[in-house]
C-alpha cells in the first residue's frame, strides 16, 4: 500500500513518526523497547538474527535493524527515541547516531553544532514552496489595531 | 485558595542531566548552559512555591508503543525516576501532590478534557532535568512536590497548540478552585528548535526561538494558531515539543511580568530557551478588581 501523502512530507531529510508508520513499526519500537533489559541486550548481542525473530517485522524491517540502517529504520516506522536503544545498545552516544542518519563524520557533525547547529534556510521543503521567509513565522506585527 | 503564581519553562536536554550526574557542569562548553540558570535557582529559592505543576514528555521510558495517552497526570504519592537504558538517573524520587492533583483531575476531566490518571509512573529526564535546572541539584530531595503532567510529543500527531493553552486554562480554573493556600509555579519543558533524527538532524532556528519567546511573553494566543507542520518545518520535528510550553502559558494570566530569559545553542543537538513569567501581584482576584484601582489611579494623576 502506498503511504497517504501529507502536508509534512515535503520537510525535507525528515520521517515524521506518525499513526501510518507508527502501526507499521509496532515490530520495530517494540523491539528496541526490549534492549533497555540487560538480558534481553545479552541476549540480543549474541545471535541478532534470532532474537529478532521474537518480534513481529517484515523482512526489510529486519534487515535495516541488522544493517544498523537508521534512516531507512524511520522510513519504515521506527522512532528515534525507541532506535536511540539499539544505538545506545552497540555502544554509541546519541551524537553518532545523528552523524550516522545526516551521513556526515561524528567530528563534523559536533562542529556543525558548535557553529549553530544546521541552518534553517534551504532546509525548510522539497517543494521550494518555502522559501527563507515562511510564510507565518516572521517577525510578529505586534503592533495594535487601528482604533 | 491556592492559585498559580509563576510559569517557567526550559528545554530538557539528556546531554544536561549526564553532564550534571557525571560532574561535568564546570566544563567550559557546559558551564555555558548552567550558568544561564543560576538566577532561575536563586528565583526558585526565593519564590519557594508550594507544588510545582510539571509539563512534559516521556521519551519511550514510561509509555512504550503500546500505550499512548495524549495528556497522563500523574496522581500518585512518588515518582521513582526511570531506567533509561543506563540506569535511574542519580536523583531524589520526586514527591507528587496526590490531593491536588486528584482535585485537578476532577475538575478538568469536567471541563472536557479527558486525562489519562496515572497512579503509578516513573519519569524520565524530560521532568528531572528541568527540575535539576531550577532547583538545584541537591541529594536531599526535591524542594517541593510536584504534579507530573505527561504530554504526548513523540507520535503524531500531539495536541494541538490551542488544545495545550485551553487545558493551561482548564488547570488554571482547578487550582483556583483549591481550598487549601497553595502557590503553584508550572513548568512547561522541552524544546527549543532541535532535530534529532533523520538527515536534517542538527537543525537550528535561533530567529524562530527567539520570536517564540517574545510571543510567549507578550501575545501568547498567537501561538496557540501554529499549525503543527509549521513547527516541524521551522522548529525541527522534535522541536514540535514546544507545544507543551502553551500549556505552561495557559495557566497564566493573559498579562505577566517576564522576569528571566536565557537562550543559549548547542547543548547537545538542541537549543536551550528558558524563560521565567509572574502573574501580576494578586492576579488571582477578578479582573474587575483591578480596573477600578487603575482608574482611580489615573484620577488621581490628573
Amino acid at each position: 500500500m502506498t503511504r497517504e501523502q501529507h502536508d509534512y512530507d515535503d520537510i525535507p531529510g525528515s520521517f515524521v513518526f506518525d499513526q501510518e508508520r507508527s502501526r507499521r513499526g509496532y515490530g520495530i519500537n517494540m523491539f528496541c523497547m526490549s534492549l533497555m533489559k540487560d538480558a534481553n541486550r545479552k541476549a540480543f548481542r549474541a545471535n541478532e538474527a534470532e532474537y529478532l525473530k521474537k518480534f513481529p517485522l517484515t523482512p526489510e524491517q529486519t534487515e535495516a535493524i541488522l544493517k544498523r540502517d537508521y534512516n531507512r529504520l524511520l522510513e519504515l516506522g521506527g522512532n528515534i527515541y525507541f532506535t536511540a536503544k539499539l544505538g545506545a545498545t552497540d555502544g554509541h552516544s546519541f551524537q553518532h547516531l545523528a552523524a550516522v542518519m545526516t551521513g556526515s563524520t561524528q567530528e563534523d557533525y559536533a562542529k556543525m553544532m558548535l557553529a549553530g547547529g544546521r541552518p534553517i534556510e534551504g532546509n525548510r521543503s522539497k517543494s521550494g514552496k518555502f522559501g527563507s521567509k515562511p510564510k507565518s513565522k516572521t517577525r510578529p506585527k505586534t503592533g495594535s489595531k487601528r482604533g | 485558595m491556592a492559585r498559580i503564581i509563576a510559569g517557567a519553562t526550559s528545554s530538557h536536554v539528556p546531554a544536561i542531566g549526564a553532564a550534571i550526574d557525571n560532574g561535568k557542569t564546570e566544563e567550559p562548553y557546559w558551564k555555558r548552559v548552567f550558568s544561564g540558570f543560576d538566577k532561575s535557582k536563586e528565583w526558585f529559592a526565593k519564590t519557594k512555591p508550594d507544588v510545582v505543576i510539571g509539563v512534559y514528555n516521556d521519551h519511550a521510558s514510561a509509555f512504550s508503543v503500546e500505550i499512548v495517552p495524549t495528556f497522563a497526570l500523574g496522581c500518585a504519592t512518588e515518582f521513582p525516576p526511570a531506567d533509561e537504558g543506563w540506569g535511574p538517573r542519580p536523583v531524589p524520587v520526586v514527591q507528587g501532590h496526590p490531593e491536588l492533583a486528584a482535585h485537578i483531575a476532577q475538575s478538568v476531566i469536567l471541563d472536557e478534557f479527558d486525562l489519562t490518571i496515572c497512579n503509578k509512573m516513573e519519569v524520565d529526564h524530560g521532568l528531572t532535568v528541568p527540575m535539576n535546572l531550577m532547583m538545584g541539584t541537591t541529594g536531599n530531595g526535591w524542594p517541593c512536590p510536584v504534579i507530573p503532567l505527561a504530554v504526548n510529543v513523540v507520535l503524531f500527531p500531539p495536541p494541538t497548540a490551542h488544545r495545550c493553552f485551553m487545558l493551561g486554562k482548564a488547570i488554571r480554573k482547578a487550582v483556583d478552585s483549591y481550598p487549601e493556600d497553595l502557590r503553584v509555579v508550572i513548568f512547561g519543558t522541552g524544546g527549543m528548535s532541535h532535530q534529532i533524527s533523520g538527515p536534517r538532524a542538527g537543525l537550528i532556528n535561533s530567529k524562530f526561538d527567539k520570536s517564540f519567546l517574545d510571543d510567549l511573553a507578550r501575545n501568547p494566543k498567537k501561538l496557540t494558531k501554529i499549525k503543527h507542520v509549521d513547527l516541524m518545518r521551522e522548529a525541527g520535528l522534535e522541536g514540535v515539543e514546544l507545544v507543551m510550553w502553551l500549556v505552561m502559558r495557559g495557566a497564566l494570566d493573559d498579562k505577566v511580568d517576564e522576569v528571566y530569559r536565557f537562550y543559549t545553542v548547542p547543548a547537545s543537538n538542541t537549543a536551550v530557551g528558558h524563560i521565567i513569567l509572574e502573574n501580576k501581584q494578586r492576579a488571582s482576584k477578578s479582573k474587575v478588581a483591578r480596573k477600578p484601582a487603575r482608574k482611580a489611579a489615573r484620577r488621581a494623576r490628573r
